[in-house]
C-alpha cells in the first residue's frame, strides 16, 4: 500500500481519493464530489462537535476538491480552528488549506493572524516555521501590516533556530516584494548583512535572497554586502568539491548560493575597492576555467549545475561591462556553446550573446559568430531557439553586416513560424533603416517584407516607408518605379497597394513619361486593384485618384467617370461617398491653380524616432530592444543630415483626423479642427504627426464653405465672438501647446493662427500662419514678438516681418526662430495689429514656447534611472505636486501627453505598473539640466502625484507647474 | 490619500528574480501540484494552468526546456508520466531553475522511495509539505537534501501510528 506507506493518517481522504479516480465519467465524478461536499457541509453545520481528526479529514478533502478545479467557499472556520490546534498535524492541515485557498474576508484574517502571533510566540520550531511559511504563502497586506515589525526581530535575534531563520528571511523577502513600504529598515539590517558570514549554507543562502531584494531598495544601507559576497563566494569557487558536503550538488559546490551571491552583486556597479575588485576578477577567472575543465559526472545535472553559475558569473560580468578581457572570454566561451548537442546550451548561448553584442568590448567578437548563428536559424528543430537566434542577429548587426542579416531574416521569413512573423517583420524594417546607406535597397527590403508577409506587416512599417520616401527625395523616383513593376503582380497585398496608391499620388509623375508607366496605365493598374480591397483603402485610392487629377490633367476626364458611378456616389460607406463627392465637386470647380495648391505634394515629416521601434519595444519589453540610444543617434545623422529643417507648405491640404489612419491624403476631414487629439496617438508617429489639425486646413474653410455644401466643413467654423477672451485665456492656450506642437493657437470672427513648431536641443522653430478668415484685405498688418523682464536675457527670438497686406481668405506665414540661452518661465507675448474696414484691431496671445520644449528624451535602464534618481536627493531638486485630475484618467493619453511633454517615457521602470516615469534632457546655450519624472496616478481618488527631479530648482519648479497642468 | 503617499519610498524595480507559480501535471494534462509564489486571481490562476498544460504538452520532444510565454520565461522538464513546469522572471536562471525541479523530484523520491504519480495523488499534502519546506516565497529556503528530508521525517514522527491509522473510521 504505497500511498498510504507512511502512516500519515486520513483513510477516509484516501478512500475518496479513489473514489473520485473509479470515476467513468465527469458527470460521475460531479455527482460523487457534491455528495461529499453536502455530507462535508452538514458535518460542519451539525449539532455535534467534531474531534480534530475529522476536522482535519474534511478540510483535507475541501482541499483535494479544490484542487481538482472545483470552488469551494466553505471550511474557512475549521481550517482556522485546526491550526490553532496544539497537534502538529492538525495545524499543518490547517495552514496548508488557508495558504491555498486565500480569503479576504477580515474576520477570518484576524483569527488566522491571531493564530499566527500566537505560533510565532511559541518558541517552538517546527511551529515557527508553519507561521512563517503561511505568512509568506498569503503575503496579504494584511500579514504584512501585522508582522512585518516581529519578523526582522526573530531573523537576528541571537538564540533563535538556523531553520527558523531561513524561513524568517524569506518570509520577510516575500512581504517586501509585496509591500515594500511596509518593511522597516533600521538597526537589524547591518545584522541581516553579516550573515553572509553565517556558519550555515542554508542560512547564508536564504538571507542572499533577502539581502539582494532589500539592497535593490536601498543600496548604500546594504553597500558592505558586496565584499563579504565576494569573500564568500571565493571561499566557494576554491572550495573541494567535497569540502561543502551535503550543499555540494552533483560535484558542484553550493550552485544555489553561488548563483544567489552573482546576482547580489550584479545589484551594484564593480566594487571600487581595488582588493575587493582583484578578488571578484579572480572568482569569475575561476569560474570560466572551471568551465573547461572535463566534466566530473555525466550526469546532466552536473552539467547543468556548473553551466548556471557560468551563466550567471557572464550576467555579472556582462553588466559591470568593464574588463574586455573577460568580456571577450565570456563570448569564446559561449561560442563553444552554439553548437553545443544540449539544446539547452545552444538556447541559452545565444540569449547570453545577444548582451553582449551590446558591449563595446564584445561587439566585435560575437560577431564572428554569425555563420553559426545563420546556419541555427536554418537547422534548429526548435521554435525557441531559433527565434534566439533571430534576437541575436538583430543584436549583432550593424553597417558592416547588415545587408546579409537583413537577407538572411527575409529568407527565415519565408517558412518562419506564424508566432514570430510580426516580430521578424519589425527587426527587418529596423535593420533596413538603420542601416540603409542606399535607400533603394531599403525601399526593396520593404517591398519584399510586404510580398512576403504581408499580412505581419503592420502599420507602423508601411508608414515610415512612405515617411522616408517623402523625406528623401533621391529615392522617390525609384521608389515609384519599384511599387508600380510591384502592383503587376497578378495577386498583390493589399498593404502593397496602400503603399504603391500613397506613392504613385506623390510621385507618379517621376515615371509617366515612360510610355510603359504612362499616367492611364498607371491609374487603371492601381484602379484594378481597387474592387478587392478593404475600405480604408479604397479611401486612400480615391485620395491617390484626386492626386492624380492634378499631376495629369490629361486623365482627368477618366477619374472623373470613376468617381461618378453610382458605385462611388452612391457607395454604402459614408467616407468613400463623402470622399467621392468632394473630390468630384473639387475636380470640377476647382481651377488648376488651386487644385495645384490644395493637392500639392506632401511636406516631409518632422523626424522623430521610429514608431516601429516603438512598436518592437512594447512587444518585447524594453531590456530586450538593445542600443536604442544608438539607433536614434545614428538615424539622426542618416536621415537629417543632408536635409534642410523641415520646410512647410503653407497652403496645401495635409492635414487629417487623427485616427483615420489610411487617410493620408486626407482630405474633406476637418471636423475634428480645435480637438485636442493626442489621445488617440498612442505613442504611433505617424497618427502623432497627423493629430494636430493643421491651421492650412481652416485657412480653406472659407472658400470651401462657398464651394461645398459640406455641412461638416461648415462645422470647422468655431468662431469666438470676443476677441479679447482668447487674450484673457493667453495661459490656458499655453498649456493647450505644453504637450504638442501644431494647432489653432487662437481664433475669431476675423482671423485665425495657426502654429507649427519644432524644436531640437536649445533650438526652436516655429511656423505662424495668421488666416484671414474674412474677403476683406487686412491692412497694415504687423506682428510684433514680446520679451518682457528676464525673459530678454533668457530666450532669443529673431523673425521678419509678414507682408502688411493680407488679402481676404488668404494667409500668411511667418517663422520665428527661437533660441533657449537659459531656463525660463513666462512665455514671449505675440502682438498683433492690423487695419480691418477701417477700425485698428489690436490683440496679444501668449505664444506657446514653454521650457519643456527645450527637451530630449533620454531613453535609461531602470538601473541608471532609480541611481540618478538617488543622486538628486536634495530637498530642493524635487518638486512635488498632488493635484485632482481636470481629464479622464486615460493611461494611453497619459503616456501620450508624456511623451509630447519631450521626455522618454520609461517602461518597466517603477515597480507599480500604473505609475509613469520619464526621463530628458532640457537643453539651453548655457546649461544643460538632466530630467526625471515620475507620475503616479490614483484613480479612486481622481488625483495624480507628480514628481520632479532635476538639478536645478526653478527648472523643477517650472515643469510640474506646467506637466501639472496637462492631465 | 494616504494610501498612495506611502510609495514614495517604493523601489525602482532593477533586477528581478522571482519564481512566480509551479505546476505539476500529467500527459493526460490533469493537474497534480499548484504553488503560486505571486498573489493572483483564481480566474487568472486557471487560464494560466489552461495555457501551460497545452503547451507544454504541445512541444516535441528533443526541444529545449524553455518557453517564452508573455512576459515570462516558462521551465519545464517531464518525469516518467509528469511534467513539472515553472514560471519565471525572464532574467532568472534557466539551468539552476531545471536543477530546483529536479532537487524537489529527488526530495519526493527520497520521501515515498521511487515516488510516481499516485503517491502525488494521494498524498498531494504531503508534496504540498515538502515543497514548502524547500522553496518559500519562490527561492530555495534549504538545498542540502539532508536537512529538507530530516525536517519532513521529524513532522512526520509527529503524526500517527499506524495501529491508530488503521483503527480510524474510513468515512
Amino acid at each position: 500500500m504505497p500511498a498510504v506507506s507512511k502512516g500519515d493518517g486520513m483513510r477516509g481522504l484516501a478512500v475518496f481519493i479513489s473514489d473520485i479516480r473509479n470515476c467513468k465519467s465527469k458527470e460521475a465524478e460531479i455527482k460523487r464530489i457534491n455528495k461529499e461536499l453536502a455530507n462535508i457541509r452538514s458535518k460542519f453545520k451539525g449539532d455535534k462537535a467534531l474531534d480534530g481528526y475529522s476536522k482535519k479529514k474534511y478540510v483535507c478533502k475541501l482541499l483535494f476538491i479544490f484542487l481538482l478545479g472545483h470552488d469551494i467557499d466553505f471550511g474557512h472556520m475549521e481550517a482556522v480552528n485546526l491550526l490553532s490546534s496544539n497537534r502538529y498535524t492538525e495545524k499543518q492541515i490547517g495552514y496548508l488549506f488557508i495558504s491555498v485557498l486565500v480569503n479576504s474576508n477580515s474576520e477570518l484574517i484576524r483569527l488566522i493572524n491571531n493564530g499566527i502571533k500566537n505560533d510565532l510566540a511559541s518558541r517552538n520550531p517546527t511551529f515557527m516555521n508553519l507561521a512563517l511559511h503561511c505568512i509568506a504563502n498569503v503575503g496579504s497586506r494584511e500579514m504584512a501590516e501585522a508582522f512585518t515589525a516581529d519578523i526582522p526581530k526573530i531573523l537576528v535575534a541571537g538564540d533563535t533556530m538556523d531553520s527558523v531563520k531561513q524561513s524568517a528571511a524569506l518570509c520577510l523577502l516575500r512581504l517586501n516584494r509585496t509591500s515594500p513600504d511596509l518593511v522597516p529598515m533600521g538597526e537589524w539590517t547591518s545584522r541581516v548583512v553579516h550573515l553572509l558570514n553565517d556558519q550555515h549554507l542554508g542560512v547564508v543562502t536564504a538571507a542572499t535572497s533577502l539581502i539582494t531584494t532589500l539592497a535593490q531598495k536601498n543600496p548604500e544601507e546594504f553597500k558592505t554586502s558586496v565584499s563579504l559576497a565576494v569573500s564568500r563566494l571565493s571561499r566557494i569557487v576554491t572550495s573541494a568539491s567535497t569540502d561543502l558536503q551535503d550543499y555540494t550538488y552533483y560535484f558542484v559546490p553550493a550552485p544555489w548560493l553561488s548563483v544567489k551571491l552573482l546576482r547580489l552583486l550584479q545589484c551594484y556597479p564593480p566594487p571600487e575597492e581595488g582588493a575587493v575588485r582583484g578578488r571578484l576578477t579572480e572568482c569569475l577567472e575561476t569560474i570560466l576555467n572551471k568551465a573547461q575543465e572535463p566534466p566530473k559526472s555525466k550526469k546532466v545535472q552536473h552539467s547543468n549545475a556548473k553551466n548556471a553559475v557560468l551563466f550567471e558569473a557572464i550576467s555579472l560580468i556582462i553588466h559591470h561591462d568593464s574588463e574586455p578581457n573577460l568580456l571577450v572570454r565570456a563570448c569564446n566561451q559561449l561560442g563553444q556553446f552554439l553548437q553545443h548537442r544540449e539544446t539547452n546550451l545552444r538556447y541559452l548561448a545565444l540569449e547570453s550573446m545577444c548582451t553582449l553584442a551590446s558591449s563595446e568590448f564584445s561587439h566585435e567578437a560575437v560577431k564572428t559568430h554569425i555563420e553559426t548563428v545563420i546556419n541555427a536559424l536554418k537547422t534548429e528543430r526548435d521554435v525557441s531557439v531559433r527565434q534566439r537566434a533571430v534576437d541575436l542577429l538583430y543584436a549583432m548587426c550593424d553597417r558592416s553586416n547588415a545587408q546579409q542579416i537583413v537577407a538572411e531574416m527575409l529568407n527565415y521569413l519565408e517558412t518562419a513560424d506564424y508566432s514570430i512573423r510580426e516580430e521578424i517583420v519589425l527587426k527587418v524594417a529596423i535593420l533596413a533603416e538603420k542601416y540603409a546607406v542606399d535607400y533603394t535597397w531599403y525601399v526593396d527590403t520593404i517591398l519584399n517584407l510586404i510580398r512576403i508577409a504581408g499580412d505581419y506587416v503592420s502599420e507602423e512599417v508601411w508608414y515610415r516607408v512612405i515617411q522616408i520616401v517623402i523625406n528623401r527625395d533621391d529615392v522617390q523616383g525609384y521608389s515609384a518605379k519599384t511599387v508600380f513593376e510591384a502592383l503587376q503582380a497578378p495577386a498583390c497585398h493589399e498593404n502593397l497597394v496602400k503603399v504603391g496608391g500613397y506613392i504613385l499620388g506623390e510621385f507618379g509623375n517621376l515615371i509617366a513619361g515612360d510610355p510603359r508607366s504612362s499616367p492611364l496605365i498607371q491609374f487603371n493598374l492601381l484602379h484594378s486593384k481597387f474592387h478587392l480591397c478593404s475600405v480604408p483603402t479604397r479611401a486612400l485610392l480615391l485620395s491617390t485618384y484626386i492626386k492624380f487629377v492634378n499631376l495629369f490633367p490629361e486623365i482627368k476626364a477618366t477619374i472623373q467617370d470613376v468617381l461618378r458611378s453610382d458605385s462611388q456616389l452612391r457607395n454604402a460607406d459614408v467616407e468613400l461617398q463623402q470622399r467621392a463627392v468632394e473630390y468630384l465637386r473639387l475636380s470640377c470647380i476647382a481651377s488648376t491653380d488651386i487644385l495645384a495648391t490644395v493637392l500639392e505634394e506632401m511636406p516631409p515629416f518632422p523626424e522623430r524616432e521610429s514608431s516601429i521601434l516603438t512598436k518592437l519595444k512594447k512587444k518585447k519589453g524594453p531590456g530586450k530592444v538593445p542600443d536604442m540610444e544608438e539607433t536614434k543617434k545614428e538615424r539622426n545623422s542618416d536621415m537629417n543630415g543632408s536635409t534642410e529643417p523641415v520646410s512647410v507648405n503653407s497652403s496645401a491640404v495635409t492635414m487629417s483626423t487623427p485616427s483615420s489612419s489610411t487617410d493620408l491624403l486626407g482630405l474633406g476631414l476637418a471636423p475634428v479642427l480645435n480637438s485636442v487629439a493626442p489621445a488617440s496617438a498612442g505613442g504611433s508617429l505617424l497618427v502623432d504627426v497627423f493629430s494636430d489639425n493643421s491651421p492650412a486646413v481652416a485657412s480653406l474653410a472659407p472658400s470651401a464653405e462657398e464651394n461645398f455644401s459640406s455641412p461638416r466643413i461648415g462645422s470647422t467654423d468655431v468662431v469666438s465672438d470676443d476677441p479679447a477672451a482668447a487674450v484673457h485665456d493667453a495661459d490656458e492656450l499655453v498649456n493647450k501647446f505644453v504637450c504638442k506642437n501644431n494647432g489653432v493657437l487662437f481664433e475669431n470672427q476675423l482671423m485665425q493662427i495657426g502654429l507649427k513648431s519644432e524644436f531640437r536641443q536649445n533650438l526652436g522653430r516655429m511656423y505662424i500662419f495668421y488666416g484671414n478668415k474674412t474677403s476683406t484685405q487686412f491692412l497694415s498688418f504687423s506682428t510684433a514678438v514680446i520679451c518682457q523682464d528676464a525673459l530678454k536675457t533668457q530666450l532669443n527670438i529673431q523673425t521678419k516681418q509678414v507682408d502688411p497686406a493680407v488679402d481676404g481668405g488668404a494667409q500668411v506665414q511667418q517663422i520665428l526662430n527661437i533660441e533657449c540661452v537659459s531656463d525660463f518661465v513666462e512665455a514671449p507675448i505675440l502682438n498683433i495689429q492690423f487695419r480691418y474696414g477701417g477700425a485698428l484691431q489690436n490683440m496679444s496671445v501668449k505664444l506657446p514656447v514653454t521650457l519643456n520644449k527645450f527637451f530630449q528624451p533620454t531613453e535609461m535602464t531602470s538601473q541608471d534611472f532609480f541611481q540618478r534618481w538617488k543622486q538628486l536627493s536634495i530637498p530642493q531638486q524635487e518638486v512635488q505636486k498632488i493635484f485632482k485630475a481636470k481629464h479622464p484618467m486615460d493611461t494611453e493619453v497619459t503616456k501620450a501627453k508624456i511623451i509630447g511633454f519631450g521626455v522618454a517615457l520609461l517602461d518597466m521602470v517603477d515597480p507599480n505598473p500604473s505609475n509613469f516615469t520619464g526621463a530628458g534632457v532640457i537643453h539651453t546655450k548655457n546649461i544643460q539640466v538632466g530630467c526625471l519624472l515620475r507620475l503616479e496616478p490614483n484613480t479612486q481618488a481622481q488625483m495624480y502625484r507628480l514628481t520632479l527631479r532635476t538639478s536645478r530648482e526653478t527648472v523643477s519648479q517650472r515643469l510640474c507647474e506646467l506637466l501639472s497642468e496637462q492631465f | 490619500m494616504e494610501s498612495w503617499l506611502h510609495s514614495r519610498t517604493s523601489p525602482l524595480a532593477l533586477l528581478v528574480f522571482q519564481m512566480h507559480f509551479m505546476l505539476l501535471f500529467s500527459r493526460q494534462g490533469k493537474l497534480r501540484l499548484q504553488k503560486w509564489f505571486i498573489a493572483i486571481g483564481e480566474r487568472e490562476k486557471k487560464k494560466i494552468i489552461r495555457e501551460m498544460t497545452q503547451s507544454v504538452l504541445a512541444r516535441q520532444t528533443k526541444t529545449c526546456n524553455f518557453m517564452d510565454w508573455k512576459d515570462l520565461k516558462i521551465v519545464y522538464k517531464r518525469y516518467a508520466s509528469l511534467y513539472i513546469c515553472c514560471g519565471m522572471e525572464d532574467q532568472d536562471n534557466e539551468l539552476l531553475t531545471i536543477e530546483i525541479m529536479h532537487r524537489y523530484v529527488e526530495l519526493l523520491d527520497k520521501y515515498f522511495g521511487n515516488v510516481c504519480e499516485l503517491d502525488i495523488i494521494f498524498n498531494f499534502e504531503k508534496a504540498y509539505f515538502i515543497l514548502d519546506e524547500f522553496l518559500m516565497g519562490g527561492e530555495v529556503q534549504e538545498t542540502s537534501k539532508l536537512s529538507v528530508s530530516k525536517c519532513i521525517e521529524e513532522s512526520d514522527l509527529m503524526q500517527e501510528t499506524m495501529e491508530e491509522y488503521m483503527s480510524k473510521p474510513a468515512f
